[in-house]
């Protein structure tokens, strides 16, 4: 490490957690600062979460005021205050810890390169972590960006193990080529040492939360000193939480940690941590990172892990340091997690490594740093591209994909060219662009960042403290006095104040409902789904499985079959007046919602007349009125022609995507949470934009960067396909007189439906019509208006209007 | 298209899947909210928004206004979207307005968001109109002066939710209650508020009926049945099934 820094080289550093990684990245800076003391930026480190750059700079500042060394350490993040983001810019800290967001906001100032023109140094945190989001696409243009103003400054990629090293190399490399950063790596530690828990009782068909484990978690902090609860999502941590607390006889002190409460809740629940004052804290992804806790000595995953990769980061929570085995327990919550559960630790075993190679860098976040590096200072447009082309995810950005992203930055992008007084980027002369106004500049920082939100509504307590925040559809459901699970405790709702939603402690009868957050959810590895069916196909391998897990797949075994690790198992079945279809296709709950659409879109055309799928991690199930027999057609390859072409345009997850691209790409303004309620009306609404881009310009910049994504990620296209061929004459249909052991769980979350697009208007129709029929028809303004009205007849059964007298008077 | 009939203090008004409100007794169509120039209005702040809507809005009208023909046409404010919006027109977005209107009664009425008339188009301008027992205005709910006056209004662009077999579905509607219909909003780009929102309030009565715009008819429930916005992603609480036989 201190051979290429001396080199002045880049360098990835990959070592398991718990090798002191981050302090590796910080040797060369303290030894260079302690030799030569100086003023100005040295060294900056970019982390991808607040905490964990407060966190390094808690653990920095301690050994340098103890060696009495001069360098000075500070952070820089939203949290910041304003005074001292002020001082910062005109006298930098030697070391600035900070985070993508604001890296982009300093790189977008005019001082920038007065700022960072000494930087020596630049140290990338948790860069497995980073590469592939759009917050990695946004941290490598900045990073493109600094190397453009401090050629000499040196990167260091930190990194956990992962599966593709060489795209992290490449990312690190200041040409964007792998072999232009030296690969530094460190051989895994001790292996961990995991073990599976299952619930004392019945083993529950569905479900994720694991509560049915809540009595056995509960056992396992008592016994141990430390322990972090890794949940999936946020509402799981409020009602792991509540139910370790029910039974907290002991009253041990456990707490809460997940990213919607308040950041001074989250810094204390830190700050009691790492001073030893906890015994056990409940907490999602928000702790996932480096953060050192100091004596913890147990983790426990509640919830199948979903990924080899991310439980061996969660696991590496615990014993912090390298030689000594890290101990941790798998809390299953469901029969199929179970042999999830076994599979990763089969797995960690074997010290595999999943996930995804990092996609390409989203055209939404060139846009957005287009934008920024015109607010620094006025740029050629060649130098720009040749600047973006050299950050790793932009490495293969055809020119022509540049100029239409310049295009829309500069006046919309639009075949109609009506915008010209409207632009946001003009060209002098000698070709520069510059940016329009202040203005532009002011709302490009507004809305930096590429983290959309749903719009939050902030949790009050009456006389009290601010809690956290929950989206705001959530609220939007809440009647005066319902009881509700938030920050640990139940809250009764009173009322709105403005953007506030104002609480009181509750409680009483009924159970409390529980915010739910949207897109919280973790997808499964392509990795684990290959061997959990590897486990279920081979009863070999079932001596690893619990009891009740095994006579499941046995029942299986015994009144259908077995799904094949290449091949598709079908299931269909009557029940309830209805027939059901179960596939066992084992790609994530993303991609079967996407393969659902398509299925459905497919059975009506075969006219088995479909009502409904939903979706696990693990199967697919659809109803239909007539029994589908032609499996050969329904899941055949060609599905993902026209099919999905026509579901693309219509489909709601593509108008999410493109809300988000639009929000991003600086189309629409970012919801501010804060903002006045009464504007909500008067923002635009993006769907509506998609809507008439997608007539008027079908091929515009932002809906091609649309089409992309949701190709990559959120349908998981790329997985329904590799699905179809792998499918391909290796189909099993097996009509069953009745529900399948395996097809248990599926049926059990039958009731979130989702149906064909385009079917919206008959479903309305349906409801209205059942409306009206539970009212008897009645006219409901009846009563107090019969002096002056005749009945409304329902307006379903209305007849035509003549075609040229609307109405007449008949 | 299959227009709706209900009836406000003894008249019958149709309610057309597109939108737009006609008086067939008075060969008049109400139209609300067009908010032409509204992508105009957004570039000059710095969002270049796709520059079509007023075209897209113009096409719709047009279409209705082919379609039935009315004599009178009001337009309940609202219709620019902001006050300099008629002035921002595209030559041949104006001409197309000036040639729908040609040879119509056009009434504009006031909104919040144009309170001046469009001075370079035809029609009358006014803050209400009154016919008969009928009030055309842009903002609905005040008190209402008469047991047997009638309010046309615009404003809000209601929206209302109803639950189906397959989760919730939103969109636009007309809401009415036994003296008074708001309309949704007619433009390319025009958001919606939930009828249950506490600005709605006065005009949601418990014995009022939405009716929710569908592609060839109106979808209409009372206002009870009317639900909150369908969630994103919901995660979901279901532990404990029974043991499989």
């Amino acid at each position: 490490m201190l051979d290429a820094a001396r080199a002045g080289e880049s360098a990835l550093l990959i070592a398991p957690t718990g090798a002191g990684k981050t302090l590796a990245g910080f040797l060369p800076t303290l030894a260079e600062l302690a030799a030569t003391p100086r003023e100005g930026l040295h060294t900056l480190y970019v982390s991808p979460l607040k905490a964990l750059a407060v966190d390094i700079a808690r653990n920095l500042v301690a050994p340098v005021s103890e060696m009495a060394l001069d360098i000075s350490i500070e952070t820089r993040t939203g949290d910041t205050p304003a005074n001292r983001r002020a001082r910062q810019r005109e006298k930098p800290p030697n070391i600035l810890l900070t985070t993508p967001e604001s890296l982009t906001l300093l790189l977008s100032l005019p001082e920038a390169r007065e700022m960072f023109g000494g930087l020596r140094r630049i140290v990338i945190d948790e860069i497995h972590a980073l590469a592939g989001t759009k917050r990695g696409d946004q941290l490598a243009l900045c990073l493109s960006r600094l190397s453009a103003l401090v050629p000499g400054a040196a990167r260091v990629g930190l990194s956990a193990t992962v599966a593709h090293p060489d795209a992290l190399r490449a990312y690190v490399a200041p040409s964007g080529r792998s072999a232009d950063a030296k690969l530094v790596e460190v051989a895994g530690g001790a292996l961990p040492d995991i073990d599976i828990q299952l619930p004392e009782g019945h083993l529950p068909w569905g479900g994720h939360m694991g509560l049915a484990s809540a009595p056995e978690i509960y056992r396992r902090i008592e016994a141990a000193r430390v322990t972090i609860v890794f949940v999936n999502t946020r509402a799981q941590s409020e009602l792991i939480f509540a139910a370790l607390w029910r039974m907290n006889e002991a009253v041990l002190p456990i707490a809460l940690h997940h990213g919607s409460l308040t950041v001074e809740q989250r810094r204390k629940v830190e700050a009691a941590m790492a001073a030893g004052k906890l015994r056990a804290v409940v907490a999602t992804s928000s702790l996932d990172l480096g953060i050192d806790w100091g004596d913890v000595d147990q983790v426990i995953q509640v919830g199948a892990p979903k990924g080899v990769s991310r439980l061996m980061q969660r696991v590496g929570r615990s014993n912090h340091r390298m030689d000594e085995a890290s101990r941790a327990t798998l809390v299953p919550a469901n029969r199929f997690e179970v042999i999830e559960c076994v599979a990763a630790l089969g797995a960690v075993k074997a010290r595999k490594q999943d996930g995804d190679p990092p996609r390409p860098g989203g055209l939404d976040v060139l846009a957005q740093h287009i934008l920024a590096m015109a607010c620094h200072a006025p740029f050629l447009p060649d130098d720009l591209f040749a600047e973006v082309t050299r950050a790793a995810p932009y490495a293969a950005l055809p020119r022509r994909d540049f100029d239409d992203v310049l295009r829309f930055v500069e006046d919309g992008g639009y075949a109609l060219r009506v915008y010209e007084r409207y632009r946001r980027l003009f060209r002098d002369a000698e070709g520069y662009m510059h940016v329009r106004g202040p203005a532009i500049a002011r709302q490009l920082r507004m809305n930096l960042g590429t983290i959309v939100e749903q719009p939050l509504v902030k949790i009050r307590m009456r006389g009290g403290p601010m809690l956290g925040e929950v989206e705001e559809w959530f609220v939007s459901t809440l009647r005066p006095g319902d009881n509700f699970l938030f920050a640990g405790q139940v809250l009764r709702f009173e009322a709105m104040d403005g953007v506030v939603a104002m609480v009181r402690p509750g409680g009483g009868p009924g159970e409390p409902r529980v915010p739910a957050y949207g897109g919280s959810r973790l997808p499964l590895s392509t990795y684990l789904a290959a061997e959990v069916r590897e486990i279920m196909h081979d009863p070999s391998r079932w001596s690893a499985l619990p009891d009740p897990v095994r006579e499941w797949l046995d029942m299986q075994r015994l009144r259908s079959e077995l799904p094949e690790p290449d091949g598709l198992l079908i299931e269909t079945f009557p029940r309830g007046g209805r027939w059901f279809l179960v596939a066992y296709t084992f790609e994530g709950r993303l991609a079967h919602q996407s393969l659902g659409m398509l299925l459905t879109k497919r059975m009506e055309r075969l006219g088995y007349a479909p009502m409904g799928y939903v979706s696990t991690d693990y199967v697919l199930s659809a109803w239909s009125a007539f029994e589908p027999t032609d499996m050969e057609t329904l899941f055949s390859e060609d599905m993902l022609g026209e099919d999905l072409d026509e579901w693309m345009a219509e489909s709601s997850m593509l108008r999410r995507t493109f809300r988000n691209i639009a929000m991003i790409a600086g189309l629409i303004d970012k919801n501010h949470p804060g903002a006045e309620k009464s504007k909500r009306q008067m923002t635009v609404n993006s769907d509506l934009i998609y809507d008439v881009l997608r007539r008027h310009e079908p091929d515009h910049i932002l809906l091609r960067a649309t089409r992309a994504e949701a190709a990559s990620g959120l349908t998981d296209i790329s997985r329904i396909a590799a699905l179809l061929a792998r499918a391909k004459g290796h189909i099993r249909h097996r009509v069953l007189d009745c529900v399948s052991p395996l097809a248990v769980p599926a049926l059990i979350e039958v009731g979130r439906e989702w149906v064909a697009g385009g079917a919206e208007d008959a479903l309305l129709a349906e409801a209205a019509a059942l409306v009206e029929e539970a009212t008897g028809g009645a006219e409901s303004f009846e009563g107090n208006l019969n002096d002056v009205n005749e009945a409304l007849p329902p307006a379903p059964r209305e007849p035509r209007p003549r075609k040229r007298r609307p109405g007449g008077r008949s | 298209m299959i227009a709706a009939p209900i009836h406000i203090v003894g008249h019958r008004l149709m309610l057309c899947p597109s939108g737009v409100l006609l008086w067939p007794g008075e060969r008049l169509m109400a139209v609300a909210d067009l908010h032409l120039e509204k992508s105009s209005h957004f570039a000059a702040r710095g969002r270049l928004l796709p520059p079509y809507d007023t075209r897209e809005t113009l096409k719709k009208l047009s279409f209705v206004l082919r379609r039935y023909e009315p004599r009178h046409l009001v337009l309940l404010g609202d219709s620019f979207h902001d006050a300099e919006g008629h002035a921002r027109l595209a030559d041949d977005d104006r001409a197309t307005l000036a040639a729908l209107l040609a040879g119509l009664r056009v009434t504009w009425v006031l909104g919040n968001h144009d309170p001046a008339p469009p001075a370079s188009l035809p029609g009358e301008a006014m803050e209400e109109l009154a016919l008969g027992p009928m009030r055309f205005r842009h903002i609905g709910g005040g008190p209402i002066a008469r047991h047997r006056e009638g309010e046309i209004s615009g404003h809000y662009h209601p929206k209302a939710s109803l639950e189906t077999r397959a989760g919730r579905i939103s969109r636009p509607c007309f809401l009415a209650g036994p003296q008074h219909v708001v309309l949704p909003a007619f433009g390319a780009l025009t958001g919606g508020l939930d009828v249950r929102s506490p600005a709605l309030a006065p005009l949601a009565h418990r014995q009022g009926r939405v009716f929710l715009l569908g592609k060839d008819r109106l979808h209409s429930a009372p206002v009870p049945f009317v639900v909150p916005e369908s969630a994103p992603e919901r995660e979901r609480v279901d532990e404990g099934w029974p043991s499989f036989p």
